[in-house]
């Protein structure tokens, strides 16, 4: 007796994933909320409590993260399996401080209002540790487009923190929004400033209030 | 994986070149444009110190200041330099070398194109993190401060940074710089902020900037003390106009 051994090939075909699967959409998800960088995983919160004080600036700099969040994870990304493990970092940084220097430039150029208020601290997104963060935990270890997601997710999820933050900061710290004298246009010609708030410890304030806020809703326990 | 040495070196090397050449293109391309947002910028702060700009157009703003300004170069002995262009002198470079040594541009407003209405002295000093620079707008008179534009590299946003924005320069309007005596003080920002009984050589300071408010602080005397010499014949020029006329 002789045992045929009938070799099936099984071809499995995969099915391709979904342009926004619910995996994916997970992936963009979680960072603006669950998993937000700021307020959960309390990174990045050196330029937040920086750049905060008024609106118009904290927009370019939000503008500027996501930009260099996003091309970063791409570029890290698509050279994964190319770049040397022992200089890994080096190759990061070295993409971050470019994508960061060319923004630094267009800025100077073509907004120099804002290259001054911003100059320094557009610069130091390079040791923002939310980029260099999501490029070592994921864009090294997955492929283009999820990495895309996951920067898209996670800049917008410091982008929109920063931007509640100068919000409150401008609206208590100087009375104004986007350089707009709210209380004066509403008739409160005598309303109080709070220097509080242009100082850091208003970030910290709203920062912390934010976070209670968000920790309460979705039930968070320290572990 | 490990990669073998020349694989890292070899590719650390293509790394460099390529990030290398994009930043500089786009320094390259980038530098016209820079170059003419940093010239506005300049001469916007000039007539900044004495006129209100904020509607101006950039193109308006440099052919005002070809029609409205003047300018001389003088030493710290009051000579007119008439080598020396003064849009040209580097006030930053000139700060670096001996009080004895510097060019100090000065600059004439005339709104009608005939007497001078303002003087207006560049000058540079350092802040808290950096370098701050100003220009400081005197009446016709020399005394009273019409205006004044400041500016900074990298003081903090929010705290020393506001001394480029006009809540603070506002409030060096109307000072003045020599007491009742004719003798040349200068202006003080003194520390804390809503500080009352400000004397008309006192400003009120920022909270939380102090050494900002400080490095003004030596700017202006400094500086003042550096065109007194200009200063001061000028007045005198000007009484014996008046008693001649």
């Amino acid at each position: 007796m002789s045992s045929e051994v009938k070799e099936k090939e099984t071809i499995k075909i995969k099915p391709s994933e979904g342009f926004l699967s619910k995996r994916r959409k997970k992936i963009l998800i979680d960072p603006l909320d669950d998993n937000n960088p700021i307020s959960i995983q309390v990174l990045g919160i050196c330029s937040a409590l920086a750049v905060t004080i008024k609106l118009e600036p904290t927009i370019i700099m939000a503008i500027s993260v996501v930009f260099v969040m996003i091309f970063s994870s791409l570029i890290t990304s698509i050279i994964r399996n190319y770049i040397p493990t022992r200089v890994r970092i080096i190759v990061q940084l070295a993409i971050i401080a470019s994508l960061v220097t060319l923004v630094s430039e267009f800025l100077k150029a073509f907004n120099y209002e804002m290259f001054k208020v911003l100059g320094a601290f557009v610069g130091l997104i390079i040791t923002n540790c939310i980029i260099l963060g999501r490029l070592e935990a994921y864009a090294m270890g997955n492929k283009p487009y999820d990495s895309v997601l996951d920067a898209l997710g996670n800049s917008v999820g410091y982008a929109w923190i920063i931007l509640t933050v100068a919000f409150f900061r401008e609206l208590l710290g100087s009375g104004s929004v986007l350089g707009f004298k709210v209380f004066e246009f509403i008739g409160l010609n005598s309303f109080p400033t709070n220097a509080l708030f242009v100082d850091s410890i208003g970030a910290f304030i709203i920062l912390g209030i934010l976070i209670w806020i968000q920790r309460s809703r979705n039930g968070y326990i320290e572990n | 994986m490990q990669q073998s040495n020349t694989y890292i070196i070899i590719f650390t090397a293509l790394m460099t070149i390529f990030f290398g050449s994009i930043l500089s293109i786009t320094r390259m391309k980038l530098e016209p444009i820079q170059d003419i947002q940093v010239e506005i910028d300049t001469k916007k702060k000039i007539l900044g110190a004495v006129m209100e700009i904020s509607s101006l157009s950039p193109e308006e703003i440099l052919s005002t200041y070809n029609k409205k300004m003047k300018s001389v170069v003088v030493n710290i002995k009051g000579e007119i330099k008439d080598s020396f262009v003064a849009e040209e002198v580097n006030v930053q470079k000139n700060f670096k070398v001996n009080p004895e040594d510097r060019q100090y541009p000065v600059f004439m407003y005339s709104n009608t194109g005939e007497s001078v209405d303002a003087y207006i002295f560049p000058m540079f000093g350092n802040g808290l993190w950096d370098w701050i620079s100003g220009f400081v707008a005197l009446d016709k008179d020399l005394n009273r401060v019409i205006g004044v534009a400041f500016d900074h590299k990298t003081e903090t946003p929010g705290l020393g940074a506001r001394i480029s924005s006009s809540e603070i320069q506002d409030r060096y309007k109307g000072k003045e710089i020599y007491d009742d005596d004719g003798k040349l003080v200068s202006i003080f920002m003194l520390r804390r902020e809503n500080n009352d009984d400000l004397s008309k050589h006192e400003v009120d300071g920022m909270s939380g900037a102090t050494i900002t408010g400080k490095g003004l602080n030596n700017m202006l005397t400094h500086y003042f003390d550096c065109y007194r010499v200009f200063i001061e014949e000028k007045k005198l020029e000007n009484t014996l106009k008046i008693s001649y006329e």
